[in-house]
């Protein structure tokens, strides 16, 4: 997995709430038996009309020249629906490598962390501050200080993690590498409920 | 010191406890289908890793299927590529399969509690966010994504931090014509699509206590649809009945220890909920959804919300943009409005309850002309009984068609797809734009809800055909 420390850049607004995850990435998609080239097909359905690539939407965010960035900032309740990892690959492999949200759906904020796909809880109050800066604006994300920062402004929030997943964020680690390393208690532990 | 039913059987499975971080817990049952395993399979050989515990796997083909002549090769290439990894995955790790023609076939939230898999006091897993079905049973049950699916794969366990808890107690009868699905839609209307979103939810109370086995997995079932990790009831003799005799359900002496065990899984009288909500039972009428995520319900004969009067910009925002993709209007009922297809199907409701509340409605009467009507069992042993039942006959006589097991129009991954712009009653459960196909536009009900449309042609109070 990769390592995440500090990211420096533009970001994409998303000022929509409940986005779920087969918008961001529709079922006809999940056919695919491995991880790769799910960002081709992200936001599918509201960036291109008639399902075709040469008819992009005009008003879909992702379709403006003048947004780009690392970095997603979306409307609350972000990653709500289906379970499917496919919508944290997705993000991944359109670029992003942070996804900021006043609030995220459980399944797909975990899959996000397995994926080294940083999820970042700020207040509605600073999320709407995000909204309001324009396209040429810079975040600052630090996981190391836990922070998000408006570099113009130098305005900055803190965000929560848990000290265990931030270790792992940090140095690229994933819970299987950890898991596989526990085998010996857990089969003892299975001896022990037997 | 009193416990939750999920903290009693939560607490018999964390393996350790990781300072400041998750605890590991200990999976007893992983389902698995073709669609989010394909990856975890590659992750873990690239590890070269074999899985852990292959006998408490249990794989079934249903997300990407087809609904009709299931004996025939698949014909798209990418599904039946997907479908016969699963098969050589399968082979290659020793996991049990119920693919395609096996007779225990079917929708996996379906098949688990049908064979008597799912047993009370368990932990379950599987690449599917409505796992919380098999709570129904007593268990702590959730969905999980393919990276957890290949750690479970891995070691059996997962890593997870312990849910707040929330009870929602239903006390009172039920009225006339409202079903399982009535109760959960007007729950989720209530709390809103995100309002138990960090909480595993434990369901309670007398309206809860008089349902079936079936009615409580359809509750269950859209625990997800308000964020909630998973969703539960406490195991009585109504599930004991509902077990006992299931083909790996256990026998003879294991049966009485099992009994004694799954008796004292209940929330004890002061445990304490970090949130507890109270809802009456009566006041629940048949419901309907009108716009793009399930929390966006109305009774039947009620009004869509006025979009403009939403003091909340976020949420009105949410209204509009949900109406407009719907074609809907703010203020107006749904009653009258002309639908084009009625899907009875998908983990929700695709059971053999759901179906028998469907053929009594539909019984010497035909479906209106201008729908499609499409029942696709949940399981290859829910077909059989519609037949031994001679449901299908039903069935056949009033129009509608019947498929073979599979989540179908659910998600719009195999052909079974709504066209766009044209509106859907379905029994599953999620409305989101383009869920059952580009443009397509779904009303969520119940299925006897579907059913009087089925017969009307358009959107109907069911109590007026009972």
């Amino acid at each position: 997995m990769d390592k995440i420390t500090t990211i420096q850049s533009r970001f994409v607004p998303m000022p929509i709430e409940n986005i779920d995850t087969d918008q961001i990435i529709p079922a006809r998609f999940l056919k695919a038996t491995t991880r790769d080239g799910f960002g081709k097909n992200l936001f599918r359905d509201w960036r291109y009309s008639n399902d075709d690539e040469s008819q992009p939407k005009a008003d879909f965010v992702l379709n403006h020249k003048i947004y780009s960035g690392e970095i997603l900032v979306a409307g609350k309740n972000f990653g709500c629906g289906s379970s499917r990892e496919h919508a944290a690959w997705a993000i991944k492999d359109y670029g992003f490598k942070v996804v900021i949200s006043s609030f995220f759906a459980d399944i797909f904020k975990n899959n996000a962390l397995n994926n080294g796909l940083l999820p970042i809880t700020v207040s509605d109050v600073f999320l709407q501050q995000l909204f309001q800066l324009s396209p040429a604006d810079t975040l600052t994300v630090s996981l190391e200080a836990q922070t998000v920062c408006i570099d113009k402004s130098g305005q900055k929030e803190s965000f929560e993690i848990n000290s265990y997943k931030k270790t792992c964020l940090l140095h690229g680690y994933d819970d299987i590498d950890y898991l596989i390393n526990m085998r010996t208690a857990i089969e003892q532990f299975e001896q022990k409920v037997a | 010191m009193a416990k939750t039913l999920f903290e009693k059987i939560w607490d018999k499975h964390v393996v350790k406890q990781i300072e400041g971080g998750p605890s590991i817990l200990y999976i007893d049952k992983h389902f698995i289908h073709e669609v989010t395993s394909p990856q975890a399979f590659k992750g873990l050989e690239k590890r070269e890793l074999s899985v852990f515990r292959p006998k408490q796997v249990v794989a079934t083909a249903d997300h990407n299927v087809p609904t009709l002549n299931q004996h025939l090769p698949i014909k798209d290439e990418l599904s039946r590529i997907q479908v016969q990894q699963l098969i050589e995955n399968c082979k290659k790790h020793q996991i049990e399969l119920y693919g395609l023609g096996h007779p225990f076939q079917g929708i996996v939230h379906v098949i688990g509690p049908e064979l008597g898999i799912t047993q009370p006091g368990m932990t379950i897993v599987c690449g599917d966010s409505h796992t919380s079905t098999h709570g129904a049973f007593g268990t702590i049950a959730f969905g999980i994504g393919t990276s957890e699916v290949e750690m479970v794969f891995a070691s059996q366990c997962l890593m997870q931090t312990k849910p707040k808890l929330m009870r929602i107690n239903i006390e009172g009868e039920l009225n006339k014509g409202v079903v399982a699905k009535d109760i959960i839609l007007y729950i989720i209307a209530q709390i809103s699509a995100s309002g138990a979103t960090g909480y595993f939810v434990e369901y309670a109370g007398s309206a809860i206590r008089s349902l079936s086995m079936e009615a409580r997995m359809t509750i269950c079932n859209m625990s997800i649809e308000m964020g909630a990790r998973g969703g539960m009831i406490a195991p009585d003799e109504i599930t004991f009945q509902y077990i006992k005799g299931r083909q790996f359900a256990p026998s003879g002496e294991s049966w009485d220890q099992k009994i004694q065990e799954w008796a004292a899984l209940y929330s004890d009288a002061d445990a304490v909920f970090d949130q507890e909500i109270h809802i009456d039972a009566t006041a629940i009428q048949p419901m309907i959804t009108y716009g793009t995520n399930p929390g966006l319900g109305i009774a039947i004969n009620g009004f869509i919300p006025v979009a403009e009067s939403i003091p909340d910009e976020g949420e009105r925002h949410t209204i509009e943009k949900a109406l407009q993709y719907m074609g809907l209007e703010s203020g107006k009922s749904l009653l009258g409005l002309p639908v084009q297809h009625i899907f009875i199907g998908s983990c929700t409701n695709s059971r053999i309850e759901d179906l028998r509340q469907v053929a009594l409605l539909v019984k010497g009467r035909k479906k209106n002309a201008h729908v499609q009507v499409m029942i696709v069992p949940g399981s290859q042993q829910v077909s059989k009984q519609v037949q031994a039942e001679g449901l299908d006959k039903i069935f056949q006589e009033a129009g509608f068609e019947i498929r073979q097991a599979g989540c179908s129009a659910c998600l719009g991954m195999n052909e079974d797809k709504i066209p766009a712009g044209e509106y859907c009653i379905s029994t599953s459960n999620r409305n989101f734009e383009g869920r059952q196909g580009a443009g397509a536009r779904t009303l969520l009900a119940s299925p006897l809800t579907a059913a009087a449309a089925a017969i009307t042609g358009v959107v109907t109070d069911v109590r007026e055909l009972m």
